[in-house]
Protein backbone atom coordinates (compact mmCIF):
# COMPACT_ATOMS: atom_id res chain seq x y z
CA UNK A 1 0.00 0.00 0.00
CA UNK A 2 2.62 2.44 1.27
CA UNK A 3 4.59 1.41 -1.88
CA UNK A 4 1.85 2.20 -4.04
CA UNK A 5 1.75 5.72 -2.73
CA UNK A 6 5.19 5.98 -3.22
CA UNK A 7 5.16 4.96 -7.03
CA UNK A 8 2.35 7.46 -7.68
CA UNK A 9 4.09 10.24 -6.23
CA UNK A 10 7.12 9.66 -7.90
CA UNK A 11 4.86 9.79 -11.37
CA UNK A 12 3.83 13.23 -10.77
CA UNK A 13 6.98 14.30 -9.53
CA UNK A 14 8.00 13.39 -12.95
CA UNK A 15 5.49 15.22 -14.62
CA UNK A 16 5.22 17.64 -12.36
CA UNK A 17 9.12 18.22 -13.07
CA UNK A 18 9.19 18.02 -16.88
CA UNK A 19 6.84 21.20 -16.97
CA UNK A 20 9.37 23.44 -15.83
CA UNK A 21 8.78 26.72 -14.58
CA UNK A 22 5.22 26.30 -13.14
CA UNK A 23 4.11 27.79 -9.96
CA UNK A 24 4.51 25.06 -7.18
CA UNK A 25 6.75 22.82 -9.47
CA UNK A 26 9.03 22.26 -6.50
CA UNK A 27 6.89 21.75 -3.61
CA UNK A 28 4.95 19.23 -5.44
CA UNK A 29 8.14 17.34 -6.24
CA UNK A 30 8.15 16.15 -2.80
CA UNK A 31 4.16 14.85 -3.58
CA UNK A 32 0.64 15.81 -2.96
CA UNK A 33 -0.89 16.92 0.21
CA UNK A 34 -3.63 15.00 0.16
CA UNK A 35 -6.61 13.66 2.64
CA UNK A 36 -8.86 10.36 2.90
CA UNK A 37 -12.07 10.83 2.87
CA UNK A 38 -13.92 8.62 5.54
CA UNK A 39 -17.38 6.83 4.16
CA UNK A 40 -19.86 8.05 6.36
CA UNK A 41 -20.66 4.23 7.90
CA UNK A 42 -17.19 4.82 10.07
CA UNK A 43 -17.81 8.57 11.35
CA UNK A 44 -21.38 7.05 12.97
CA UNK A 45 -19.87 4.74 15.29
CA UNK A 46 -19.58 5.07 19.05
CA UNK A 47 -22.53 6.20 21.25
CA UNK A 48 -25.90 5.69 19.19
CA UNK A 49 -27.37 9.14 18.22
CA UNK A 50 -30.91 8.08 20.34
CA UNK A 51 -29.03 7.82 23.90
CA UNK A 52 -27.35 10.57 23.11
CA UNK A 53 -30.23 12.50 22.73
CA UNK A 54 -32.13 11.07 25.48
CA UNK A 55 -29.08 12.18 27.57
CA UNK A 56 -30.16 15.65 28.05
CA UNK A 57 -33.74 14.92 29.45
CA UNK A 58 -32.25 11.97 31.84
CA UNK A 59 -29.70 14.40 33.27
CA UNK A 60 -32.27 17.30 33.74
CA UNK A 61 -34.74 14.86 35.91
CA UNK A 62 -31.43 13.68 37.87
CA UNK A 63 -30.59 17.26 38.68
CA UNK A 64 -33.96 17.63 39.81
CA UNK A 65 -34.07 14.52 41.70
CA UNK A 66 -30.47 15.55 43.57
CA UNK A 67 -32.12 18.77 44.26
CA UNK A 68 -35.09 17.26 46.00
CA UNK A 69 -33.29 14.54 48.17
CA UNK A 70 -31.00 17.38 49.41
CA UNK A 71 -33.81 19.51 50.49
CA UNK A 72 -32.57 22.20 48.16
CA UNK A 73 -35.93 22.13 46.13
CA UNK A 74 -38.73 22.11 48.97
CA UNK A 75 -41.46 20.25 48.42
CA UNK A 76 -44.16 23.08 48.45
CA UNK A 77 -42.29 24.67 45.92
CA UNK A 78 -41.61 21.43 43.45
CA UNK A 79 -42.21 18.03 44.07
CA UNK A 80 -39.03 15.45 43.43
CA UNK A 81 -39.68 12.87 40.42
CA UNK A 82 -39.60 10.38 43.00
CA UNK A 83 -42.94 12.03 44.81
CA UNK A 84 -44.48 12.70 41.20
CA UNK A 85 -43.67 9.29 40.14
CA UNK A 86 -45.71 7.46 43.67
CA UNK A 87 -48.60 10.33 43.32
CA UNK A 88 -49.02 9.03 39.42
CA UNK A 89 -48.95 5.71 40.33
CA UNK A 90 -51.61 6.51 42.92
CA UNK A 91 -53.92 8.47 40.52
CA UNK A 92 -53.41 5.49 38.01
CA UNK A 93 -54.96 2.57 40.74
CA UNK A 94 -57.82 4.94 41.44
CA UNK A 95 -58.78 5.63 37.89
CA UNK A 96 -59.03 9.09 38.63
CA UNK A 97 -56.06 10.23 35.96
CA UNK A 98 -57.06 7.92 33.43
CA UNK A 99 -60.76 9.00 33.43
CA UNK A 100 -59.44 13.13 33.69
CA UNK A 101 -56.86 11.91 30.53
CA UNK A 102 -60.20 10.67 28.53
CA UNK A 103 -62.65 13.06 29.67
CA UNK A 104 -59.69 16.02 27.97
CA UNK A 105 -58.87 14.37 25.03
CA UNK A 106 -62.94 13.82 24.15
CA UNK A 107 -62.68 17.78 24.75
CA UNK A 108 -59.71 18.42 22.61
CA UNK A 109 -61.10 16.04 19.84
CA UNK A 110 -64.96 17.23 19.86
CA UNK A 111 -63.40 20.99 19.54
CA UNK A 112 -60.80 19.84 16.94
CA UNK A 113 -63.33 18.19 14.46
CA UNK A 114 -66.03 21.09 14.96
CA UNK A 115 -63.45 24.02 14.34
CA UNK A 116 -61.74 21.54 11.91
CA UNK A 117 -64.47 20.85 9.82
CA UNK A 118 -65.59 24.73 9.72
CA UNK A 119 -62.13 25.63 8.72
CA UNK A 120 -62.02 23.21 5.83
CA UNK A 121 -65.52 23.93 4.43
CA UNK A 122 -64.93 27.64 4.64
CA UNK A 123 -61.42 27.17 2.85
CA UNK A 124 -62.74 24.89 0.12
CA UNK A 125 -65.36 27.37 -0.31
CA UNK A 126 -62.79 30.37 -0.30
CA UNK A 127 -60.20 28.78 -2.12
CA UNK A 128 -62.91 26.99 -5.12
CA UNK A 129 -65.13 29.52 -5.90
CA UNK A 130 -64.46 32.98 -6.29
CA UNK A 131 -67.47 34.23 -4.61
CA UNK A 132 -66.51 32.12 -1.80
CA UNK A 133 -63.15 34.15 -1.60
CA UNK A 134 -64.93 37.38 -1.90
CA UNK A 135 -67.79 36.53 0.97
CA UNK A 136 -64.95 34.57 3.25
CA UNK A 137 -61.74 35.41 3.20
CA UNK A 138 -61.65 39.23 4.69
CA UNK A 139 -64.11 38.32 7.18
CA UNK A 140 -61.60 35.09 8.41
CA UNK A 141 -58.67 37.16 7.81
CA UNK A 142 -59.83 39.82 9.91
CA UNK A 143 -61.30 37.42 12.87
CA UNK A 144 -58.18 35.40 13.25
CA UNK A 145 -56.36 38.14 14.42
CA UNK A 146 -58.47 38.38 17.66
CA UNK A 147 -56.60 36.65 20.46
CA UNK A 148 -58.86 33.50 21.12
CA UNK A 149 -58.35 33.53 25.13
CA UNK A 150 -59.56 37.16 24.91
CA UNK A 151 -63.63 35.46 24.26
CA UNK A 152 -63.48 33.75 27.27
CA UNK A 153 -65.86 36.19 29.32
CA UNK A 154 -67.94 36.44 25.79
CA UNK A 155 -68.01 32.35 25.75
CA UNK A 156 -69.19 32.27 29.32
CA UNK A 157 -72.14 34.74 28.59
CA UNK A 158 -73.19 33.05 26.01
CA UNK A 159 -72.96 29.71 26.66
CA UNK A 160 -72.38 29.31 30.24
CA UNK A 161 -70.10 27.45 32.53
CA UNK A 162 -70.37 23.73 31.59
CA UNK A 163 -69.20 21.95 28.55
CA UNK A 164 -70.13 23.78 25.44
CA UNK A 165 -67.65 27.22 26.05
CA UNK A 166 -64.94 25.17 26.12
CA UNK A 167 -65.41 22.85 23.38
CA UNK A 168 -66.59 26.24 21.49
CA UNK A 169 -62.76 27.81 22.89
CA UNK A 170 -60.81 24.67 21.34
CA UNK A 171 -63.50 24.90 18.05
CA UNK A 172 -62.33 28.51 17.43
CA UNK A 173 -58.37 28.12 18.13
CA UNK A 174 -58.45 24.98 15.51
CA UNK A 175 -60.85 26.73 12.34
CA UNK A 176 -58.01 29.34 11.56
CA UNK A 177 -54.72 27.35 11.15
CA UNK A 178 -56.71 24.97 9.21
CA UNK A 179 -58.62 27.52 6.88
CA UNK A 180 -55.51 29.66 6.36
CA UNK A 181 -53.53 26.48 5.54
CA UNK A 182 -56.62 24.68 3.59
CA UNK A 183 -56.94 27.72 1.65
CA UNK A 184 -53.28 28.55 0.78
CA UNK A 185 -52.52 25.26 -0.16
CA UNK A 186 -55.11 25.20 -2.67
CA UNK A 187 -54.24 28.26 -4.27
CA UNK A 188 -51.01 27.51 -4.21
CA UNK A 189 -51.32 24.34 -6.07
CA UNK A 190 -49.25 23.91 -9.23
CA UNK A 191 -50.93 25.45 -12.21
CA UNK A 192 -49.27 23.60 -14.82
CA UNK A 193 -50.77 20.49 -13.28
CA UNK A 194 -54.18 21.70 -13.99
CA UNK A 195 -53.86 22.58 -17.26
CA UNK A 196 -52.32 19.10 -17.78
CA UNK A 197 -55.74 17.45 -15.94
CA UNK A 198 -57.81 20.01 -18.27
CA UNK A 199 -55.90 18.46 -21.59
CA UNK A 200 -56.69 15.07 -20.12
CA UNK A 201 -60.49 16.15 -20.24
CA UNK A 202 -60.97 15.89 -16.23
CA UNK A 203 -64.67 17.70 -15.25
CA UNK A 204 -64.22 20.81 -12.65
CA UNK A 205 -64.95 17.88 -10.00
CA UNK A 206 -62.70 15.33 -11.62
CA UNK A 207 -60.41 18.33 -11.48
CA UNK A 208 -60.86 19.41 -7.62
CA UNK A 209 -60.64 15.83 -6.53
CA UNK A 210 -57.64 14.35 -7.98
CA UNK A 211 -55.47 17.26 -8.71
CA UNK A 212 -56.50 20.27 -6.07
CA UNK A 213 -57.35 18.79 -3.44
CA UNK A 214 -54.48 16.07 -3.13
CA UNK A 215 -52.15 19.42 -4.04
CA UNK A 216 -53.16 20.97 -1.28
CA UNK A 217 -52.93 18.18 1.64
CA UNK A 218 -49.26 18.46 2.60
CA UNK A 219 -49.79 22.37 3.39
CA UNK A 220 -53.47 21.16 5.04
CA UNK A 221 -51.33 19.01 7.13
CA UNK A 222 -49.65 21.58 7.92
CA UNK A 223 -52.53 22.86 9.53
CA UNK A 224 -53.57 20.06 11.34
CA UNK A 225 -50.49 20.33 13.44
CA UNK A 226 -50.88 24.10 14.31
CA UNK A 227 -54.41 23.40 14.90
CA UNK A 228 -53.92 20.66 17.54
CA UNK A 229 -50.90 22.41 19.02
CA UNK A 230 -53.71 25.31 19.67
CA UNK A 231 -56.24 22.89 20.96
CA UNK A 232 -54.21 21.72 23.66
CA UNK A 233 -53.16 25.60 24.82
CA UNK A 234 -57.24 26.14 24.44
CA UNK A 235 -57.86 23.12 26.23
CA UNK A 236 -55.38 23.99 29.16
CA UNK A 237 -57.23 28.05 29.33
CA UNK A 238 -61.13 26.08 28.84
CA UNK A 239 -60.61 23.77 31.78
CA UNK A 240 -59.50 26.84 34.20
CA UNK A 241 -63.26 27.13 33.97
CA UNK A 242 -65.53 25.72 36.68
CA UNK A 243 -64.43 22.37 35.26
CA UNK A 244 -65.82 19.41 36.98
CA UNK A 245 -63.96 16.40 35.28
CA UNK A 246 -60.76 16.73 33.29
CA UNK A 247 -57.05 16.93 33.58
CA UNK A 248 -57.47 21.03 34.17
CA UNK A 249 -60.00 19.85 37.15
CA UNK A 250 -57.56 17.37 38.92
CA UNK A 251 -54.97 20.82 38.73
CA UNK A 252 -57.61 23.29 40.17
CA UNK A 253 -58.22 20.51 42.92
CA UNK A 254 -54.59 20.27 43.93
CA UNK A 255 -53.73 23.82 43.75
CA UNK A 256 -56.35 24.37 46.69
CA UNK A 257 -54.18 21.59 48.68
CA UNK A 258 -50.87 23.09 47.41
CA UNK A 259 -50.17 19.40 45.74
CA UNK A 260 -47.28 20.22 43.57
CA UNK A 261 -46.83 16.55 42.54
CA UNK A 262 -50.37 16.23 41.24
CA UNK A 263 -49.94 19.25 39.50
CA UNK A 264 -46.81 18.02 37.96
CA UNK A 265 -48.45 15.08 37.18
CA UNK A 266 -51.26 16.88 35.14
CA UNK A 267 -48.44 18.57 33.12
CA UNK A 268 -46.57 15.40 32.35
CA UNK A 269 -49.76 13.96 31.19
CA UNK A 270 -50.53 17.48 29.04
CA UNK A 271 -47.05 16.47 27.07
CA UNK A 272 -47.44 13.02 27.16
CA UNK A 273 -51.20 13.72 25.21
CA UNK A 274 -49.53 16.22 22.87
CA UNK A 275 -46.68 13.87 21.77
CA UNK A 276 -49.23 11.39 20.99
CA UNK A 277 -51.11 13.77 18.86
CA UNK A 278 -48.20 14.75 17.25
CA UNK A 279 -47.15 11.32 16.54
CA UNK A 280 -50.52 10.15 14.96
CA UNK A 281 -50.09 13.91 12.74
CA UNK A 282 -46.68 12.32 11.82
CA UNK A 283 -48.12 8.80 11.05
CA UNK A 284 -50.38 10.25 8.55
CA UNK A 285 -48.56 12.70 7.09
CA UNK A 286 -45.70 9.43 6.62
CA UNK A 287 -48.55 7.54 4.85
CA UNK A 288 -50.79 10.22 2.66
CA UNK A 289 -47.36 12.21 1.76
CA UNK A 290 -45.05 9.66 0.58
CA UNK A 291 -44.93 10.52 -2.69
CA UNK A 292 -43.25 14.35 -2.36
CA UNK A 293 -39.91 14.72 -3.66
CA UNK A 294 -39.29 16.70 -0.26
CA UNK A 295 -40.22 13.63 2.00
CA UNK A 296 -37.21 12.30 3.85
CA UNK A 297 -39.18 10.00 6.36
CA UNK A 298 -39.54 6.31 5.61
CA UNK B 1 -57.71 31.51 -14.54
CA UNK B 2 -54.65 33.56 -14.39
CA UNK B 3 -55.31 33.35 -10.34
CA UNK B 4 -54.97 29.82 -10.30
CA UNK B 5 -57.75 27.39 -9.84
CA UNK B 6 -60.84 29.29 -9.10
CA UNK B 7 -64.31 29.51 -10.86
CA UNK B 8 -66.64 31.79 -10.97
CA UNK B 9 -70.11 30.28 -10.54
CA UNK B 10 -71.67 30.74 -14.38
CA UNK B 11 -75.52 31.72 -14.99
CA UNK B 12 -77.20 29.09 -17.29
CA UNK B 13 -77.23 32.02 -19.93
CA UNK B 14 -73.59 31.82 -19.87
CA UNK B 15 -73.05 27.87 -19.56
CA UNK B 16 -75.03 28.06 -22.91
CA UNK B 17 -73.09 30.14 -24.51
CA UNK B 18 -69.92 27.58 -23.31
CA UNK B 19 -71.69 25.36 -25.17
CA UNK B 20 -72.31 27.19 -28.08
CA UNK B 21 -68.26 27.83 -28.23
CA UNK B 22 -67.44 24.38 -28.08
CA UNK B 23 -69.56 23.06 -30.18
CA UNK B 24 -68.52 19.72 -32.69
CA UNK B 25 -67.92 20.27 -36.36
CA UNK B 26 -66.87 17.62 -38.55
CA UNK B 27 -64.30 18.06 -41.60
CA UNK B 28 -61.69 16.38 -42.96
CA UNK B 29 -58.43 18.24 -41.09
CA UNK B 30 -57.00 17.24 -37.85
CA UNK B 31 -56.75 21.05 -37.50
CA UNK B 32 -58.33 23.90 -39.81
CA UNK B 33 -57.16 27.35 -38.13
CA UNK B 34 -58.46 30.88 -39.72
CA UNK B 35 -57.76 34.20 -38.99
CA UNK B 36 -56.68 33.52 -35.89
CA UNK B 37 -55.57 36.60 -33.57
CA UNK B 38 -54.18 36.65 -30.36
CA UNK B 39 -53.33 39.51 -28.52
CA UNK B 40 -51.60 39.80 -25.35
CA UNK B 41 -52.59 43.80 -24.37
CA UNK B 42 -50.73 45.89 -27.83
CA UNK B 43 -49.19 43.42 -28.59
CA UNK B 44 -50.30 40.63 -31.84
CA UNK B 45 -48.73 37.78 -30.98
CA UNK B 46 -50.59 35.77 -33.21
CA UNK B 47 -51.39 37.91 -36.31
CA UNK B 48 -54.80 36.23 -38.73
CA UNK B 49 -52.77 32.94 -38.65
CA UNK B 50 -54.04 29.94 -41.14
CA UNK B 51 -53.07 26.38 -40.69
CA UNK B 52 -54.40 23.13 -41.87
CA UNK B 53 -53.24 19.74 -40.70
CA UNK B 54 -54.54 16.46 -42.25
CA UNK B 55 -55.29 13.52 -40.53
CA UNK B 56 -52.18 11.44 -39.69
CA UNK B 57 -49.55 14.52 -41.05
CA UNK B 58 -46.87 15.09 -39.14
CA UNK B 59 -45.77 19.06 -38.87
CA UNK B 60 -43.21 20.36 -37.19
CA UNK B 61 -43.39 24.28 -36.06
CA UNK B 62 -39.98 25.93 -35.52
CA UNK B 63 -39.28 29.58 -34.24
CA UNK B 64 -37.20 31.30 -32.17
CA UNK B 65 -38.37 31.24 -28.59
CA UNK B 66 -41.35 34.30 -27.93
CA UNK B 67 -42.79 33.85 -31.86
CA UNK B 68 -45.89 32.56 -30.83
CA UNK B 69 -45.61 29.06 -31.39
CA UNK B 70 -46.23 27.51 -28.04
CA UNK B 71 -49.07 30.37 -27.60
CA UNK B 72 -50.63 28.51 -30.75
CA UNK B 73 -50.51 25.11 -29.26
CA UNK B 74 -51.94 26.41 -26.05
CA UNK B 75 -55.05 27.54 -28.47
CA UNK B 76 -55.07 24.27 -29.62
CA UNK B 77 -54.95 22.55 -26.61
CA UNK B 78 -58.25 24.90 -25.48
CA UNK B 79 -56.12 25.92 -22.77
CA UNK B 80 -56.37 29.79 -24.24
CA UNK B 81 -59.36 31.25 -25.59
CA UNK B 82 -59.20 34.81 -25.31
CA UNK B 83 -58.71 34.43 -29.48
CA UNK B 84 -60.49 35.85 -32.53
CA UNK B 85 -60.66 34.05 -35.74
CA UNK B 86 -62.19 29.82 -36.45
CA UNK B 87 -60.01 27.37 -34.62
CA UNK B 88 -61.65 23.87 -35.45
CA UNK B 89 -59.52 20.96 -33.80
CA UNK B 90 -59.75 17.30 -33.67
CA UNK B 91 -62.06 16.74 -30.41
CA UNK B 92 -59.65 13.73 -29.65
CA UNK B 93 -56.31 15.06 -28.89
CA UNK B 94 -53.67 14.79 -26.35
CA UNK B 95 -50.50 17.23 -25.17
CA UNK B 96 -47.12 16.52 -23.72
CA UNK B 97 -45.40 19.40 -22.54
CA UNK B 98 -42.05 20.31 -22.15
CA UNK B 99 -41.93 19.33 -18.26
CA UNK B 100 -43.40 15.60 -17.95
CA UNK B 101 -46.42 17.65 -15.49
CA UNK B 102 -47.22 14.10 -14.17
CA UNK B 103 -48.94 14.14 -10.97
CA UNK B 104 -46.91 13.59 -8.16
CA UNK B 105 -48.94 12.32 -5.93
CA UNK B 106 -50.42 9.35 -8.23
CA UNK B 107 -48.34 6.38 -9.19
CA UNK B 108 -47.24 6.47 -12.43
CA UNK B 109 -50.02 4.10 -14.41
CA UNK B 110 -52.36 6.09 -12.63
CA UNK B 111 -50.98 9.00 -14.20
CA UNK B 112 -51.61 7.38 -17.70
CA UNK B 113 -55.36 6.59 -17.08
CA UNK B 114 -56.11 10.14 -15.16
CA UNK B 115 -59.34 11.19 -17.48
CA UNK B 116 -60.20 8.18 -19.36
CA UNK B 117 -63.98 7.58 -18.79
CA UNK B 118 -65.02 4.44 -16.55
CA UNK B 119 -62.88 2.37 -14.30
CA UNK B 120 -59.22 2.65 -13.76
CA UNK B 121 -57.98 0.24 -16.10
CA UNK B 122 -54.53 -1.00 -15.28
CA UNK B 123 -53.92 -3.25 -18.04
CA UNK B 124 -54.51 -0.46 -20.25
CA UNK B 125 -51.98 1.37 -18.77
CA UNK B 126 -49.49 -1.21 -18.34
CA UNK B 127 -49.65 -1.39 -22.12
CA UNK B 128 -49.24 1.91 -23.26
CA UNK B 129 -46.20 2.49 -20.61
CA UNK B 130 -44.71 -1.41 -22.35
CA UNK B 131 -44.94 0.74 -25.42
CA UNK B 132 -43.04 3.33 -24.38
CA UNK B 133 -40.60 0.94 -23.07
CA UNK B 134 -40.90 1.48 -19.21
CA UNK B 135 -43.89 -0.87 -18.35
CA UNK B 136 -41.57 -2.05 -15.20
CA UNK B 137 -42.07 1.66 -13.64
CA UNK B 138 -45.75 1.33 -13.37
CA UNK B 139 -45.85 1.11 -9.35
CA UNK B 140 -43.41 3.58 -8.44
CA UNK B 141 -44.03 7.23 -7.67
CA UNK B 142 -43.42 9.95 -10.25
CA UNK B 143 -40.31 11.39 -8.43
CA UNK B 144 -37.94 8.88 -8.59
CA UNK B 145 -38.53 8.38 -12.33
CA UNK B 146 -35.51 9.04 -14.51
CA UNK B 147 -35.92 12.71 -17.09
CA UNK B 148 -36.40 10.55 -19.82
CA UNK B 149 -38.72 8.11 -18.24
CA UNK B 150 -41.20 10.76 -17.05
CA UNK B 151 -41.18 12.02 -20.55
CA UNK B 152 -42.06 8.37 -21.53
CA UNK B 153 -44.60 8.55 -18.81
CA UNK B 154 -46.08 11.39 -20.49
CA UNK B 155 -45.97 10.29 -23.82
CA UNK B 156 -48.01 7.22 -22.79
CA UNK B 157 -50.37 9.42 -20.77
CA UNK B 158 -50.91 11.02 -24.38
CA UNK B 159 -51.28 8.14 -27.08
CA UNK B 160 -53.32 5.52 -24.25
CA UNK B 161 -56.00 8.34 -25.17
CA UNK B 162 -56.21 7.05 -28.86
CA UNK B 163 -55.62 10.92 -29.93
CA UNK B 164 -56.43 12.19 -33.76
CA UNK B 165 -53.84 14.92 -33.20
CA UNK B 166 -50.98 15.02 -30.55
CA UNK B 167 -49.85 18.23 -29.42
CA UNK B 168 -45.91 18.03 -28.82
CA UNK B 169 -44.88 21.20 -26.57
CA UNK B 170 -41.16 20.98 -26.87
CA UNK B 171 -41.28 17.66 -24.97
CA UNK B 172 -37.30 16.48 -25.48
CA UNK B 173 -35.82 19.98 -25.31
CA UNK B 174 -35.21 19.31 -21.07
CA UNK B 175 -33.50 16.39 -21.66
CA UNK B 176 -29.86 15.01 -22.41
CA UNK B 177 -28.66 14.58 -26.05
CA UNK B 178 -28.66 10.93 -25.48
CA UNK B 179 -31.88 10.14 -24.18
CA UNK B 180 -33.42 13.26 -26.33
CA UNK B 181 -32.20 10.70 -29.45
CA UNK B 182 -33.98 7.85 -28.38
CA UNK B 183 -37.32 9.43 -27.58
CA UNK B 184 -36.81 11.20 -31.06
CA UNK B 185 -36.62 7.98 -32.40
CA UNK B 186 -39.07 6.31 -30.35
CA UNK B 187 -41.83 9.13 -31.28
CA UNK B 188 -41.13 8.34 -34.52
CA UNK B 189 -41.72 4.95 -34.27
CA UNK B 190 -45.53 5.50 -31.75
CA UNK B 191 -46.16 8.20 -34.45
CA UNK B 192 -45.80 5.52 -37.45
CA UNK B 193 -47.94 3.07 -35.25
CA UNK B 194 -50.81 5.05 -34.00
CA UNK B 195 -51.09 7.54 -37.11
CA UNK B 196 -52.23 10.31 -35.64
CA UNK B 197 -51.88 13.86 -37.00
CA UNK B 198 -48.97 15.45 -35.06
CA UNK B 199 -47.58 18.95 -34.17
CA UNK B 200 -44.63 19.55 -32.79
CA UNK B 201 -43.44 22.74 -31.37
CA UNK B 202 -39.73 23.07 -31.18
CA UNK B 203 -36.22 25.12 -31.50
CA UNK B 204 -34.23 22.28 -32.92
CA UNK B 205 -33.98 22.35 -36.58
CA UNK B 206 -32.52 18.76 -36.71
CA UNK B 207 -35.25 17.63 -35.07
CA UNK B 208 -37.81 19.03 -36.75
CA UNK B 209 -36.30 17.80 -40.44
CA UNK B 210 -35.85 14.17 -38.74
CA UNK B 211 -39.30 13.57 -37.81
CA UNK B 212 -41.75 15.81 -39.81
CA UNK B 213 -43.56 15.81 -42.78
CA UNK B 214 -43.42 19.25 -43.16
CA UNK B 215 -41.79 21.93 -41.23
CA UNK B 216 -43.14 25.66 -40.96
CA UNK B 217 -41.16 28.48 -39.74
CA UNK B 218 -42.81 30.86 -37.34
CA UNK B 219 -41.70 34.47 -37.32
CA UNK B 220 -43.49 37.29 -35.75
CA UNK B 221 -46.81 35.74 -35.65
CA UNK B 222 -47.00 34.49 -38.68
CA UNK B 223 -46.09 31.47 -40.31
CA UNK B 224 -43.29 32.72 -42.23
CA UNK B 225 -42.04 29.35 -44.64
CA UNK B 226 -43.03 25.98 -44.76
CA UNK B 227 -41.07 23.28 -46.08
CA UNK B 228 -42.60 20.03 -47.42
CA UNK B 229 -39.80 17.01 -46.35
CA UNK B 230 -40.19 14.75 -48.96
CA UNK B 231 -37.03 12.12 -47.61
CA UNK B 232 -37.49 8.31 -46.89
CA UNK B 233 -37.67 7.41 -43.20
CA UNK B 234 -35.28 6.79 -41.56
CA UNK B 235 -33.62 10.20 -42.39
CA UNK B 236 -29.53 10.55 -42.48
CA UNK B 237 -28.57 13.48 -40.56
CA UNK B 238 -25.32 13.64 -42.76
CA UNK B 239 -26.61 13.31 -45.38
CA UNK B 240 -26.66 16.16 -48.49
CA UNK B 241 -30.12 16.72 -48.95
CA UNK B 242 -30.56 17.10 -44.92
CA UNK B 243 -28.42 19.74 -44.93
CA UNK B 244 -29.41 21.72 -47.43
CA UNK B 245 -33.20 21.57 -45.85
CA UNK B 246 -31.16 22.72 -42.44
CA UNK B 247 -29.25 25.64 -44.06
CA UNK B 248 -32.58 27.19 -45.90
CA UNK B 249 -34.63 26.67 -42.75
CA UNK B 250 -31.84 28.14 -40.25
CA UNK B 251 -31.49 30.88 -42.83
CA UNK B 252 -35.51 31.35 -42.55
CA UNK B 253 -34.91 31.44 -38.48
CA UNK B 254 -31.98 34.20 -38.93
CA UNK B 255 -28.96 31.98 -38.38
CA UNK B 256 -26.41 32.07 -41.53
CA UNK B 257 -23.79 29.61 -41.19
CA UNK B 258 -20.31 29.96 -43.20
CA UNK B 259 -20.05 27.41 -46.10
Amino acid sequence: MTDDIAVINTAFGQVAASNTGAIGTSARRQGILRERIKPVSASTKGVPRWLRRASGPVLVVLVWHLASVTGLLPKEVLAGPATVVSSAANLIATGELQQAMWVSLMRALVGLAIGGSVGVTLALCAGLFRLGEDLIDATMQMLRTVPNVALIPLLIIWFGIGEAPKIALIALGTAFPLYLNVYAGIRNVDSTLIEAGRTLGLSRAALIWHVILPGALPNALVGLRYSLGIAWLALVFGEQINATAGIGYLMANAREFFQTDVIVVCLVVYALLGLAVDFTVRTLEKVLLSWRPAFNGT
Amino acid sequence: MATGVQWNLITPEQAREHQVQQRQVRGAQAVRVRGLTRRFGEREVLKDLDLDIAPGEFVALLGASGCGKSTLLRILANLDREISGTVDVAARRAVAFQAPRLMPWKKVWHNVVLGLPGRQDRTKAIAALEEVGIGHRADVWPKVLSGGEAQRASLARALVREPDLLLLDEPFAALDALTRIKAQSLVAELWQRHRCAVLLVTHDVEEAILLADRVLVMKDGVLAHEETIAMSRPRNVASAQFGRIRANLLGWLGVHQPH
